[in-house]
C-alpha cells in the first residue's frame, strides 16, 4: 500500500473530489501529474493524479482520475478553484494531451516553438529519442494600454545564470505584469528514466539540479525504498539528514552572498562568496565532488562520515557561523541596503497559501510550511529545531528568514554529528540495505525539504524498472509567486527580487 | 558601516594559486591497469559509455569529455583502478593543439572576454563558473572578464547538453560574436553530451551545433579546471589574432 490515501474516480468527479481534499485551500496541492497506463491491462488508459498535504493529520491524500480506453481526454480544470494547479495542468496538457477544460491560461508550457502541435512525449507510444520538428504557437501574455510598453529579457542573460525569458509590461518604471517563459533547459529527464532500474536512474536524479542533489536523491530513494518495503540502517539515516542540512547551509550562505549582488553591495558579495567556497570544499572532502553526488543511494548511503570528517565539519561550521553573523550585521547596519530590501517584492500570506508555496518563499510570508515538521522522515522527528517564519513577505523577510534558518541548521548539524559519534555501528556493510529490484512493483512518493522548499517525487516501478517518475522540485510552486511579487515594483528591483527567491530553472524544466 | 570596515581591514587576501589537485576523496583522472576479466564489467556499469575496452596494454580508455567521474568503473575494478586526485586536463581540438605550449609563456598583456551560455545544464556547471569570480579564484587577475553580451565576447563558454528549446539561442549567440572567436564546451554535458542519454528534447553535445575549440572535462569541472581551460584559450586566441 502506498503511503497515502488514494481515491480513484471518473474524470467528471475529479474536480469535485480534489476540491474536497483541498479543504477550502487549507491543504496545499503538492503536485499534479499525468500517467500513461495504456499498457496496463487493468487500466488501459491515461490517468491524472492530484496530491494534497493534509497538514493537520500529517499525511498525503491523493485523487486519481482514470480515462478509460477510447474515452475523451478532457476534464474540468481545477485552476479556478485551486489556483496552485495552474502550471501543473498546462504541463499535463503538453506532455499527455489531457485537456483541462476552462483553464484560464491554456498556453503551452514545456515544449517551445520548434515542437509540432499534437506531440505528447510522455505517452508510451512515443519513442524516447524521437526527433520531431514543428512550429507551434507560443505567445507571451502582456498587458495593453496607452503608454504601456514591453521589455523582453533573456533567455540569455547578462550574468552567469540559467536561461529563462521574461516579458515585462511596463508603465513607466513600474512593472505592471511579468510573464515568464521557462523550460528552456527541458531535457526530457522523466521520459529518459523510464525503463531504468533505480540504480541506473540515480546518476540522472543526481543531475536534475546541481544545487539540490541531496534533496532530489533523498526524495527519490524514499519513494523507491517505500515501494520495496525496506528500512535503511540508522547510521545511513543520520548521514542523509546531516548532508541535507549541509546542503541547506551551503545554499543559504550562497544566497547571502548573492542577494547583495542585486544591489552591488560588494563587501557582502565577497564575504558570502568566500564562505560558500569553504562549504564547497567541505562537500568535496565528504563526497569526492563539490556537489555531494554519489553519497545517497537506494537502500542507504555509499560513504561513511568518519570521526576525522566530523571534526572537519565542526571546524568549518565554526568559521561559517562567524561569517554569517558578520554578514547579518553588515546587512543590518547598512541603511541604504535596508532601504532597497524592505517592502520590495512582497508576497502576501494568502497568496502564498493559494499558490501552495513551499520553503523560504512560503515561510517568509508567514505560511508555516516545512516538510521537516509536516512529515516524519530521516532523523527530523528526533531533532530539536524551530520552524522559523517571517511576516512581511518582502526581500528583507526572505533574507532574514535564511539567516534565522541557518542558526537552526547549525544546531542540527551539531546534533547530527554528536549522534554519528555516539553511533558505534560504523561498519561499512551497515550503511546500505541490499535490495533485489527484479520483482519490485508499485507506486509511492518521497519528499524532502531542500534549501528552497520541499522536493516531491512520485515513482511507479514495474518489475524493478521505472514506469513513471514525476519530479516536482521546490521552485515549481514558487515560480508563479515571483511574477506576482514584482507587480508594482520598479524594473531595477527585479534582479534583487529574483535572487531573494533563488528559484532554480534546471529542476523545474527537467 | 562599522562591520563592513572591520572586515575590510581585518581580512587577509583570500586569493589562492590555482591547484588542479583535489582532496583525498576527490574523484579525478582514472589510473591503474584493469585485468581482462573486469574490463567488460567496467564498461557495462559506466552510465555514459565513457569507459571503453581497448587492445593496448592498459586494456581500457576513458573518454574524459563524457566521463561523470562517478566512480562506478573504479569500484567494479576491485582495487585495480583508482581515481587520482588530479583533475583531467582540457581537451583541445587538433588544429588548435600546436598553439598552446609555445604561446603559454607570453602570458602578459593578454585579455579574454567570455560570454556564458547555459544550453541545458543542471546548473552545477553554472555555479562553478560563478565561483571563478569569488575572491579565492579571482578570475580577473588573469585578465579574463565575463561579458554581458556575445557581441563583446572572444569566447563562448557553453555549459549543459544543448536542448531543443535552446538550440536556436546557442546558434544565434555564436553568430553574434566577432571574429576571431572561440567556443569552449565546459563540463561533461557540453563536451560529451552523453550525461542523460538521448531524448526528444536533447540535441546533444555543443559541437553538434557550433564548432568547439576546447573541451573541459568534469561533472562539473572545478573552478580551477575552468580557469586552466580559459588560460589555454587565451593563448589560442592570441595565435589567431
Ligand atoms: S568514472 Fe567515468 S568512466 Fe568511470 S564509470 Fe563513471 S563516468 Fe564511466
Ligand atoms: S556536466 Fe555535470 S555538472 Fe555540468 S551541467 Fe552537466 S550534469 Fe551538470
Amino acid at each position: 500500500m502506498a503511503d497515502w490515501s488514494l481515491k480513484v474516480v471518473k474524470p467528471e468527479n475529479f474536480r469535485g473530489t480534489a476540491n474536497i481534499l483541498s479543504n477550502g485551500g487549507n491543504n496545499p496541492l503538492t503536485a499534479m501529474f499525468g500517467r500513461d497506463e495504456t499498457e496496463n491491462p487493468e487500466v488501459k488508459g491515461y490517468a491524472i493524479y492530484a496530491v494534497f498535504e493534509n497538514l493537520s493529520e500529517h499525511k498525503m491524500e491523493a485523487v486519481k482520475a482514470v480515462f478509460g480506453e477510447g474515452e475523451s481526454l478532457c476534464y474540468e480544470s481545477l485552476t479556478s478553484v485551486i489556483p496552485a494547479a495552474v502550471w501543473y495542468e498546462r504541463e499535463i496538457q503538453d506532455m499527455f494531451g489531457i485537456v483541462p477544460q476552462g483553464h484560464p491560461d491554456p498556453r503551452p508550457l514545456v515544449l517551445h516553438d520548434t515542437f509540432p502541435e499534437g506531440f505528447y512525449p510522455l505517452r508510451k507510444n512515443v519513442a524516447k529519442d524521437v526527433e520531431v520538428r514543428g512550429n507551434r504557437r507560443m505567445d507571451m501574455s502582456v498587458a495593453k494600454g496607452e503608454g504601456v510598453y514591453e521589455v523582453p529579457v533573456g533567455p540569455i542573460h547578462a550574468g552567469i545564470i540559467e536561461p529563462g525569458h521574461f516579458r515585462f509590461s511596463q508603465a513607466g518604471e513600474s512593472m505592471l505584469q511579468l510573464d515568464a517563459r521557462l523550460f528552456y533547459t527541458h531535457r526530457g529527464l522523466e521520459k529518459i528514466m523510464e525503463g531504468k532500474t533505480p540504480e541506473e536512474a540515480l546518476p540522472i536524479v543526481e543531475r536534475i539540479c546541481g544545487a539540490c542533489s541531496i534533496a532530489n536523491t533523498w526524495s527519490f530513494c524514499q519513494a523507491v525504498e517505500k515501494i520495496a518495503g525496506v528500512k535503511i540502517p540508522r547510521r545511513a539515516e543520520i548521514i542523509r539528514t546531516l548532508l541535507m542540512e549541509i546542503e541547506r547551509i551551503t545554499n543559504h550562505v550562497g544566497d547571502l552572498g548573492n542577494i547583495p549582488a542585486g544591489v552591488g553591495f560588494n563587501p557582502a558579495i565577497s564575504l558570502g562568496g568566500r564562505t560558500k567556497e569553504m562549504l564547497m570544499r567541505l562537500q568535496e572532502r565528504i563526497a569526492g565532488n563539490r556537489f555531494l553526488r554519489g553519497v545517497i543511494v537506494p537502500g542507504g548511503v555509499h560513504q561513511d562520515i568518519d570521526s576525522a570528517l566530523i571534526n572537519d565539519i565542526a571546524d568549518i561550521m565554526d568559521k561559517v557561523k562567524t561569517n554569517v553573523s558578520d554578514l547579518s550585521e553588515m546587512f543590518a547596519q547598512q541603511a541604504n541596503f535596508q532601504n532597497r530590501v524592505r517592502t520590495t517584492g512582497i508576497v502576501r500570506k494568502n497568496t502564498a497559501v493559494d499558490l501552495a508555496m513551499v520553503g523560504v518563499g512560503a515561510r517568509a510570508s508567514g505560511f508555516a510550511h516545512d516538510s521537516r515538521k509536516d512529515f516524519a522522515y530521516g532523523l527530523y522527528p528526533e531533532l530539536d529545531f524551530e520552524l522559523v517564519t517571517e511576516k512581511t513577505g518582502d526581500v528583507a523577510a526572505r533574507l532574514a528568514l535564511r539567516i534565522a534558518e541557518l542558526t537552526e541548521s547549525f544546531g542540527l548539524v551539531e546534533q547530527l554529528c554528536n549522534l554519528l559519534k555516539a553511533d558505534k555501528s560504523n561498519d561499512p556493510s551497515n550503511l546500505t540495505s541490499q535490495i533485489d529490484w527484479s520483482n519490485v512493483s508499485g507506486e509511492d512518493w518521497g519528499l524532502s525539504e531542500s534549501a528552497r522548499g520541499s522536493n516531491f517525487q512520485f515513482v511507479a516501478l514495474q518489475d524493478g524498472k521505472i514506469d513513471r517518475i514525476f519530479v516536482r522540485s521546490a521552485s515549481y510552486p514558487n515560480w508563479p509567486a515571483l511574477t506576482i511579487a514584482v507587480q508594482g515594483d520598479i524594473i531595477p528591483d527585479f534582479p534583487l527580487i529574483n535572487k531573494s527567491f533563488e528559484l532554480c530553472y534546471a529542476c523545474i524544466d527537467r | 558601516m562599522f562591520k563592513v570596515i572591520e572586515r575590510l581591514l581585518g581580512d587577509k587576501i583570500a586569493t589562492e594559486k590555482i591547484s588542479l589537485t583535489g582532496s583525498e576523496r576527490f574523484r579525478g583522472k582514472i589510473n591503474g591497469s584493469c585485468p581482462e576479466n573486469l574490463r567488460e564489467e567496467c564498461a557495462k556499469v559506466c552510465p555514459v559509455g565513457a569507459f571503453k575496452v581497448t587492445a593496448d596494454a592498459q586494456g581500457y580508455a576513458v573518454d574524459y569529455k563524457k566521463c561523470l567521474f562517478c566512480g562506478k568503473c573504479v569500484e567494479k575494478a576491485m582495487g585495480n583502478l583508482q581515481h587520482s586526485s588530479d583533475e583531467a586536463l582540457p581537451v583541445i581540438t587538433e588544429d588548435a593543439a600546436e598553439v598552446t605550449a609555445e604561446v603559454i609563456k607570453q602570458k602578459l598583456g593578454r585579455s579574454l572576454h567570455v560570454r556564458h551560455l547555459d544550453a541545458g545544464s543542471c546548473n552545477a556547471c553554472d555555479f562553478e563558473m560563478g565561483a571563478m569570480s569569488n575572491p579565492i579564484y579571482d578570475l580577473h587577475r588573469y585578465g579574463v572578464h565575463v561579458d554581458a553580451s556575445p557581441r563583446h565576447a572572444d569566447l563562448l563558454m557553453v555549459t549543459g547538453v544543448v536542448t531543443r528549446n535552446l538550440e536556436q539561442a546557442l546558434k544565434m549567440s555564436y553568430e553574434a560574436m566577432p571574429e576571431p572567436r572561440l567556443v569552449m564546451a565546459c563540463g561533461a554535458c557540453a563536451a560529451g553530451g552523453e550525461t542523460y542519454g538521448a531524448s526528444y528534447a536533447i540535441v546533444g553535445a555543443a559541437d553538434k551545433v557550433v564548432p568547439v575549440d576546447i573541451y573541459i572535462p568534469g561533472c562539473p569541472p572545478r573552478p580551477s579546471a575552468m580557469i586552466a581551460g580559459l588560460l589555454a584559450a587565451a593563448d589560442m586566441l592570441a595565435e589567431r589574432m
